[in-house]
């Protein structure tokens, strides 16, 4: 764990370089690898299958890729206990996956059809689950920490032993309402985790443009809690990373800032070309791809055969593609649905 | 509860003086400078169970808490089908000599939201049958306390669980030579010159203190200005965009053929809200307007 009011490198400089190997966590079980694995498998097929989908004209809104991010959205809610809470954002699929979330569910409310858990009345991640404990996101950005903060509140008033754990990116920890939310969490040392997902990109704009500090997790020594940075695409090294973490708060020590540096490797939505984005360098980043590393990874600690992997994704797809075909057959829902709910009984 | 310097304090007005001795500071937390995280923590709060009030130091601080309010608690019952019980509560408006950022009246702003329940009391026992009623709602409610009438009206307040149901208006003086529609502090001078024109010339005027702007009393207003066929509507925020508008469109939408004269608005007028006396005197509605417009209405 990271030093009170300090930050720790840990193998990560907080700006893009290769690194080697990846992290075998001694936390981790194979079980628990195999896991791991399945969840980023599925969330970058999901991600293909939505790039698809967005093509066709079947998904309309803003369809946001993860693909690069799924290491550190499998990785954190891996990380997390059976009665702990999710706050994702819009690049977490991997993480709805972890807390049990179904392809079809997914899909219904992303493409906005009849049976949606939000009646149609909004998409994309911003859905809430209880019984799963996902709460989403909306898209003013830095909203939900506070949130987050207010719900470990509550449970900790009861005497429930629950971590909230939430993210915001490399552009959205700009905001009044982050700040606000972290300082709120670090004064009441509040069991809540934030992770930044420092993807190198805030819409079109580069880091130059959103911060000066050298690292994200810096700030956690002004907030008087923890931070680290680590790298994002280290599915081991973030779920290690986040374990310590949420025990450390757990046992009523605080927050932590979680920089997890990734780089987002398509545009900010399907509709950008991210034609900003210099093409070295995210060939650099392809080769730290968090899924085919972490596959190789795989085969090599013996866990997995190439083929069992195969075979694996081939599983993951087929499920995706019987989703697709049920939900593009679903109507949208009644519009009746349109003046409902405005307020609840 | 959760508020600015409301736990050892006992707040800025004094209205949580004793709470922390009686609730715990577990219960009434002293939060930092921060109403996006007072609002936020609030909502977080409400969803995970619990009723949450949150205080506003002064109500203008609640724009820096707009965000969480309109965004994130108005449209989670519409989202996700989930209640956010949620109070935020604090003291507005003007008339105290306070300054531009220490009296706005924007209770309109939420009104216009959709999503969000808007209280604005006028009575000390309606403060209390409206609160409770705001913190068992399983909405989000702004709660405007008007900070003029805080220890300027008195009136015995029903003891033990009184509650008075959001979205029913009140007829605080019945008349038929016209009807004055009012909230918070405009309803005192509402009657104060509903009183002076009936002494003086003994006009019978009905005073009707909405009481919450949402849910909206619809009804009770149309069948006095049915009944009346005047309407003079009267609030203490600024004039364009401000909830008058609203009720003057429902009547004339809804009540027209029943009218004998234009309705007519008396409210602030457009502009910040100064902090000379004199000149808030001046942009400030109060009983002498709201007469003039009232005689001219009665002699239309």
């Amino acid at each position: 764990m990271a030093k009170k009011s300090a930050t720790s490198t840990k193998k990560h400089s907080g700006k893009s370089d290769v690194q080697q190997s990846l992290t075998r966590s001694s936390l981790l079980n194979d079980k628990q690898r195999i896991d791991l694995l399945t969840n980023m498998i599925r969330a970058r097929e999901y991600d293909y299958a939505m790039q698809r989908l967005n093509r066709q004209g079947r998904a309309f809104g803003g369809v946001y890729s993860q693909i690069g991010n799924e290491a550190t959205a499998v990785g954190s809610a891996s990380a997390m206990g059976k009665e702990d809470v999710l706050f994702p954002m819009h690049r977490n699929v991997g993480g709805h996956y972890v807390f049990g979330q179904d392809t079809q569910t997914l899909l219904i409310n992303q493409l906005a059809r009849e049976g949606s858990m939000m009646r149609g009345t909004d998409g994309t991640g911003h859905y809430a689950d209880t019984e799963k404990r996902i709460y989403g996101n909306i898209s003013h950005l830095g909203a939900m920490i506070p949130v987050a903060a207010g719900f470990a509140m509550a449970a900790r008033m009861r005497g429930e032993n629950i971590v909230t754990m939430t993210y915001i990116g490399d552009g959205g920890i700009q905001t009044g309402e982050s700040h606000e939310g972290i300082n709120f969490a670090a004064v009441q040392k509040l069991p809540m985790i934030l992770i930044i997902e420092n993807n190198q990109y805030a819409y079109s704009s580069p880091s130059s443009v959103e911060y000066a500090c050298e690292k994200l997790s810096d700030r956690a020594l002004g907030y008087g809690c923890f931070g680290i940075t680590i790298d994002g695409t280290d599915v081991e090294l973030v779920y290690e990373t986040c374990k310590n973490a949420i025990e450390n708060a757990r046992a009523g020590n605080g927050p932590t800032l979680i920089e997890s540096v990734t780089m987002r490797m398509r545009g900010h939505a399907e509709h950008d070309d991210f034609f900003y984005v210099p093409k070295e360098k995210l060939e650099l980043w392809q080769k730290k791809d968090p899924v085919i590393r972490y596959e190789q990874f795989i085969i090599e600690q013996g866990i997995m055969t190439e083929k069992q992997i195969s075979d694996l994704r081939t599983s993951i797809i087929e499920e995706l593609r019987a989703a697709i075909d049920y939900v593009v057959e679903l109507p949208f829902p009644n519009a009746d649905e349109g003046y409902k709910s405005v307020f609840v009984d | 509860m959760l508020g600015e310097d409301i736990g050892t304090y006992g707040g800025a007005f004094k209205l949580t003086k004793g709470f922390i001795e009686e609730f715990g500071s577990k219960r009434i937390v002293d939060a930092p400078i921060s109403e996006a995280a007072i609002v936020g923590a609030a909502i977080g709060a409400a969803l995970n169970g619990m009723r949450p009030v949150a205080e506003m130091q002064f109500m203008d601080f609640v724009t820096c808490g707009f965000n969480q309010i309109v965004n994130v608690a108005g449209t989670t019952a519409y989202r996700w089908n989930m209640g956010v019980p949620m109070v935020v509560r604090g003291p507005s408006g003007g008339g105290v000599g306070a300054n531009p950022f220490h009296s706005r009246n924007s209770e309109a702003w939420f009104a216009h939201a959709s999503g969000v329940k808007v209280v604005c009391p006028a009575f000390p026992a309606d403060a209390k049958g409206l609160m409770i009623a705001s913190i068992r709602d399983n909405n989000p409610v702004v709660f405007y306390e008007h900070k003029g009438l805080y220890r300027k009206i008195k009136e015995e307040v029903p003891e033990g669980e009184y509650i008075v149901s959001l979205g029913k208006a009140r007829i605080v003086r019945e008349g038929n030579d016209c009807s004055v529609i009012s909230y918070g502090s405009a309803v005192h001078f509402a009657l104060e010159a509903a009183q002076k024109l009936h002494d003086e010339k003994g006009y019978s005027i009905e005073v009707i203190d909405i009481r919450t702007l949402v849910p909206f009393d619809e009804e009770t207003v149309l069948q006095s200005a049915k009944k009346t066929g005047k309407v003079i509507i009267v609030h203490e925020a600024s004039l364009t965009g401000g909830f008058g508008g609203e009720i003057a469109a429902r009547i004339a939408d809804k009540a027209f053929e029943y009218l004998d004269a234009p309705i007519k608005r008396v409210a602030a007028y457009d502009s910040p809200t100064p902090f000379a006396p004199t000149l808030e005197k001046a942009v400030l509605p109060n009983a002498e307007n709201l007469q003039k417009v009232i005689e001219e209405t009665l002699n239309y």
